[in-house]
């Protein structure tokens, strides 16, 4: 049912098109509202004292000193916001076992990780309250921590939350034909081990909350940095007992979220409370410090995984045994255990293939709580899959590309369901191989890789397919429990002068929702995208959705923005049709003109059409509707998600002296249905490739065995940057999701989920000729010469 | 976090600066450049530090060249050390340095002296003072003194001036002819500092090897210069690995570092062989 936007010529023909974003000469310039700028009267500002132990009983706490400090207001404890506050349980009933213990906005008897909140202080200044803060004297009780994953579960290892009973927080087996006769009959099987580093999104704007409790009208504002507007408003409204109606989310300027935003906080729930205990706006921004304590990590997993292969390369079998440990809870709402339920789901995906057997053990930790970061659990598929299949390669001597392309699905063979019980609508593994072989000239590549080996340099190509989920369904969350909307809404109006508003449900992270959407409005009324004013982000004002999370925004949020344009446009037509006594059929709108639409004659602007609507209802006629406000809903009905695909390459030099790896090259194709706005698109395939490259070369947040956390600045954690990124050539192929009419699927995360697999391939083909290996990310100087076996302690 | 300043005050002169820094009760603090001082206050690594601005001391600031010695002023930032062309001809490697330490904008502010004074072991110029055998210019309360490199740099972030002391001025001789100079280091990226780096000088006397990021301050490799002299190379190699006591840290461990030192040294001394500059 899509319908085809790619007749350049059509009138209208926004979607489809590089259109420049709206907001983008407002942040250019500075004038962006981020929570930051808000300033209200009677603002407080609030900064919690933290934990600075991994695991400890919470003994006397003396505020004397801290309360004595100039500026500080009230100080309060995890007992003072435990009257107030409802704790919450992160589990979802389709994640079957899944156990959290309850937890609230402080620590009330005990500290579970470094950073975790214990006593909120509120002062005039955040300076004071930063001054009071670490004035605040604790009697912590050491507990013995548990840091490490693979021990956890040992009888020897203490339990974190006795309640419990262990330390399992949940464990998912997943099997799929006989998976042990294929290994066992195999011409080949290969096994490595693999581990992805545990690391954090580093959003440019920290986690930002500004709440005001308005007693005189028992309503809460929340002004948050917060991807799931919606979704925070149900939380405040639950666990501070306030009517859901009663809690309004606003959401401007975002400064990058890439999941970190998505999830619960207790610092910022506890803000919430204490904006409505004193009556007062209150104010928390997350300092770099904190935001590497506190924000939600990810990627902490350990994996041992086989692949078996026949003589011609077939796959036949894939074994993956995946660990992760998610820190002392599971994330509200979303819950710690969907990634490594995504690892399960999404291993081996690009093949098709019979034996699967993969089983993910997610347990609880004394650090900082993982939960969804940008690619949820797709980077770790990917590695584990990619880099089984390039092993694979080299044991049977066959070129990666050559054993990609024997077991990737063939273009036609959909509708198909995975070994892992995944349904694809539509991919196109071969078609965007082709175009990556192509693009990045493989033989060529090769050959130059050949002549640079002769002069002693160790250049590696690495290849990566991928599938992307996006575009949820309530499968993701919803059937679990969750009051997590998959569906998004949007209303677009039409104002006297003729120019549109459209209010939905997605938002704008600094990713170019509004673009998108304003291209789709003003394809789907007849406007210039100019005439599109785009309002997100006020749970009082748009549409109830999702947020912008797992890739959603264009798929979900851009067709509900079609739909009611389109909406739109009809009952501008009828109005038309019935002040231009004309045929509605044989009029359209094109460029904020009724022009007929055999001639393209212009009949009437639409400034003239409000002009009558809005100011002389009286000479239309009595019964003409004239609604000029539409609003429609989507929501994906036929497969719980939009698969995408997608293939990336990585050309790079490693040092052997070393150990440093220098990018010279990546390439991504990839599928996301409906390219809307390419230049939007690439935007986020690149920035997606950066953060996926971070994972591969640079990022790794670092505990000692105590659980201290070692980096905890932009000093130490090393995100990547400008200088070292290589230059990336994007290319794509199109297969629309037939759920809807603008056929886009979601393009989010694809560059993520494939650059980290593309890099250690491509490390380990310039590796190859030295008989060294390298799988465990990131792949730091140090790491590829031990694996070189260069240094000796 | 939020910086906690004990207070702020702007010299008009290095008599003015020495006077507020006298009167400060120990809790006096010079500001040059303010890139390592400022990040650590904002980390409130240091707190209630009376500010002494001496950023605006122009007579502190600048190059220039007198009987073979070359005289830095400590308040020439890295942008000018990097640009300035008596540090091109007379001491190419602070200039090569530059290259190295941070990024513009940093390099833009940050000055020599701050550098040398703040005496962090991974930074690139105290260890191409220790190669250069520069000299340190500091005034006191008591006058002027004058601190070779080699005894200048004592700990982590610990040097021989007083509290009560200004570093004024950086001195060293000009490269003889046929003199080269060359630094090599590796960083995890671009700007950041170095796992492990080396400076290398080679003059008719002999060959000075100064390393950085490889233990609590700059080191002086004595036993591989020796061995340099003696054309070993790989005895100068082996002779670097044992007299280093390189740090493990998040970044590297110390058998990473060491080897490194060993790598950095071969390419620097290829380095010497292929250009004749
Ligand atoms: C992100 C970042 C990356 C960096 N990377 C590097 C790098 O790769 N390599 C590198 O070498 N450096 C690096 N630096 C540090 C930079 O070079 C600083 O400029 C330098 O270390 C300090 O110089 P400053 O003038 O800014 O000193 P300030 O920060 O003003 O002062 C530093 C210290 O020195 C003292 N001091 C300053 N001037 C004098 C003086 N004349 N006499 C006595 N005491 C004085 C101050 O009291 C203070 O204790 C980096 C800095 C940043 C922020």
């Amino acid at each position: 049912m899509t319908i085809p936007f790619n007749n350049p010529d059509r009138p209208n023909s926004y979607i489809g098109k590089t259109v420049p974003r709206p907001n983008a000469t407002k942040l250019v310039q500075g004038r962006g509202r981020y929570v930051d700028d808000i300033v209200l009267p009677r603002m407080l500002h609030v900064c919690f004292a933290r934990s600075p132990v991994a695991h400890a009983r919470i003994g006397e706490i003396d505020l004397s000193e801290a309360k004595a400090v100039k500026g500080v207001i009230r100080i309060f404890t995890g007992k003072d916001l435990a009257e107030v506050c409802t704790p919450w349980v992160a589990v979802l009933a389709h994640l079957k076992g899944l156990k959290s213990p309850p937890e609230y906005p402080l620590a009330v008897d005990r500290a579970c990780w470094v950073g975790e909140p214990v006593v909120a202080v509120v002062a005039t200044t955040r300076a004071a309250a930063e001054e009071a803060a670490a004035l605040v004297a604790v009697d912590y009780e050491d507990l013995p921590a548990v840091t490490d994953t693979m021990t956890a579960l040992d009888t020897d290892t203490p339990v974190i939350h006795p309640d419990l009973g262990d330390n399992l927080a949940f464990r998912r087996l997943h099997e799929e034909g006989d998976v042990d006769a294929a290994l066992e009959s195999a011409h080949k099987v290969v096994s490595a081990r693999f581990r992805t580093a545990r690391h954090t999104g580093v959003t440019l704007e920290p986690r930002s909350i500004l709440v005001d409790w308005n007693p005189a009208e028992g309503q809460m504002t929340a002004y948050h940095a917060t991807q799931a507007p919606h979704m925070m408003q149900t939380v405040f409204a639950e666990h501070l007992d306030i009517p859901e109606s009663r809690v309004r989310v606003v959401c401007g300027d975002v400064g990058g979220s890439y999941g970190i935003k998505v999830h619960v906080y207790p610092d910022e729930v506890a803000t919430a409370a204490i904006a409505k205990v004193m009556g007062r706006p209150i104010k928390f921004i997350a300092d770099r410090l904190e935001s590497y304590t506190t924000d939600i990590h990810a990627r902490d997993h350990e994996i041992e995984a086989k692949i078996a292969v026949s003589e011609e390369g077939k796959i036949l079998a894939i074994d993956v045994d995946d660990w992760t440990g998610i820190g002392p809870y599971s994330v509200y709402p979303r819950t710690s255990a969907i990634e490594g339920n995504q690892v399960v789901n999404l291993c081996g995906g690009p093949y098709d293939f019979a034996n699967y057997r993969a089983q993910t053990t997610v347990v609880f930790q004394n650090k900082t709580p993982t939960c969804q970061y940008r690619a949820v659990g797709h980077p770790i598929a990917v590695a584990i899959t990619e880099g089984l299949v390039d092993m694979a390669a080299g044991a049977i001597g066959m070129d990666p590309v050559e054993i990609r392309r024997r077991n990737m699905y063939a273009d036609d063979a959909y509708p198909v369901t995975s070994p892992a019980k995944m349904r694809f609508e539509g991919l196109s593994h071969h078609a965007s191989m082709d175009r990556l072989v192509e693009m990045m000239d493989y033989d060529a590549l090769r050959a130059d890789q050949e002549e640079a080996r002769k002069q002693g340099k160790y250049r590696g190509i690495g290849i990566a397919s991928f599938i992307e989920l996006t575009n949820p369904s309530p499968f993701m969350y919803g059937i679990g429990g969750a009051r997590i909307s998959a569906q998004d809404g949007c209303t677009v109006r039409m104002d006297p002068d003729g120019s549109v508003v459209a209010l939905s449900g997605v938002t704008e992270q600094g990713q170019g929702t509004e673009a998108m959407l304003s291209q789709v409005v003003a394809e789907g009324v007849g406007v210039d995208p100019g005439q599109v004013r785009i309002i997100t982000g006020d749970t009082q004002v748009t549409p109830y959705g999702g947020g912008t999370w797992a890739s959603r925004g264009a798929g979900i949020g851009g067709e509900a923005a079609l739909q009611a344009a389109r909406a739109l446009r009809d009952s501008i037509l009828e109005v038309a049709a019935a002040m231009l006594q004309a045929d509605k059929g044989k009029l359209d709108i094109r460029a904020g003109q009724v022009v007929d639409a055999d001639t393209g004659e212009d009949r009437m602007p639409l400034e003239e059409l409000g002009r009558i609507v809005y100011f002389r209802g009286d000479t239309l006629p009595k019964d003409l509707p004239r609604e000029l406000v539409q609003t429609r809903h989507f929501i994906t009905m036929e497969y719980p998600f939009a698969f995408t695909n997608g293939v990336q390459a990585s050309y790079l030099e490693v040092d052997v002296d070393t150990g440093v790896v220098t990018l010279l090259k990546h390439w991504c194709v990839e599928d996301c249905g409906r390219v809307i706005n390419p230049q939007l698109v690439d935007e986020q395939i690149r920035g997606g490739i950066v953060q996926g490259l971070g994972g591969a070369l640079y990022e790794e947040i670092h505990y000692d065995e105590d659980g201290q956390l070692l980096n905890g600045s932009m000093a130490d954690y090393l995100v990547p940057m400008a200088a070292e990124m290589p230059d990336m050539q994007i290319g794509h192929v199109e297969t629309p999701t037939g759920e809807s009419e603008l056929g886009a699927k979601g393009a989010g995360e694809a560059g993520t989920a494939g650059a980290p697999a593309a890099v250690m391939n491509a490390i380990n083909d310039a590796l190859r000729p030295l008989g060294a290996q390298v799988t465990e990310m990131p792949f730091t100087p140090e790491r590829i010469l031990r694996a070189l076996g260069k240094l000796d302690d | 976090m939020k910086a906690s300043a004990g207070g702020y005050a702007r010299a008009e002169n290095v008599r003015h600066a020495l006077d507020l820094l006298a009167a400060s009760g120990g809790q006096g603090r010079l500001l040059a450049g303010g890139q390592s001082l400022v990040a650590a206050m904002n980390m409130r690594l240091s707190a209630g530090d009376l500010l002494v601005d001496i950023s605006r001391l122009s007579e502190l600031s600048g190059v220039t060249e007198q009987g073979g010695t070359l005289h830095i002023g400590a308040l020439t930032r890295h942008v000018e050390i990097g640009s300035d062309p008596l540090v091109k001809t007379h001491a190419p490697v602070l200039a090569a340095a530059v290259a190295h330490i941070a990024h513009a904008a940093i390099r833009n502010r940050g000055t020599i002296g701050g550098a040398l004074a703040h005496a962090d072991p991974a930074a690139e110029f105290p260890a191409c003072a220790l190669a250069l055998g520069a000299e340190m210019h500091a005034e006191g309360p008591d006058g002027t003194r004058t601190i070779p490199a080699e005894d200048f740099f004592e700990e982590v972030f610990t040097t021989a001036l007083d509290e009560s002391e200004i570093l004024t001025a950086i001195s060293v001789p000009v490269a003889e002819d046929g003199e080269k100079q060359v630094l090599e280091e590796v960083a995890r990226r671009s700007g950041d500092y170095a796992l492990a780096g080396l400076c290398l000088v080679k003059r008719a006397a002999g060959h000075r090897i100064a390393l950085f990021s490889v233990g609590p301050k700059p080191i002086l490799a004595t036993g591989a210069m020796t061995a340099l002299d003696d054309g070993d190379l790989d005895g100068a190699v082996a002779a670097l690995a044992a007299e280093i006591d390189p740090p493990s840290d998040t970044q590297a461990s110390a058998a990473y570092r060491r080897h490194l030192a060993g790598v950095l040294l071969r390419r620097a001394v290829a380095r010497l062989k292929g250009d004749n500059q």
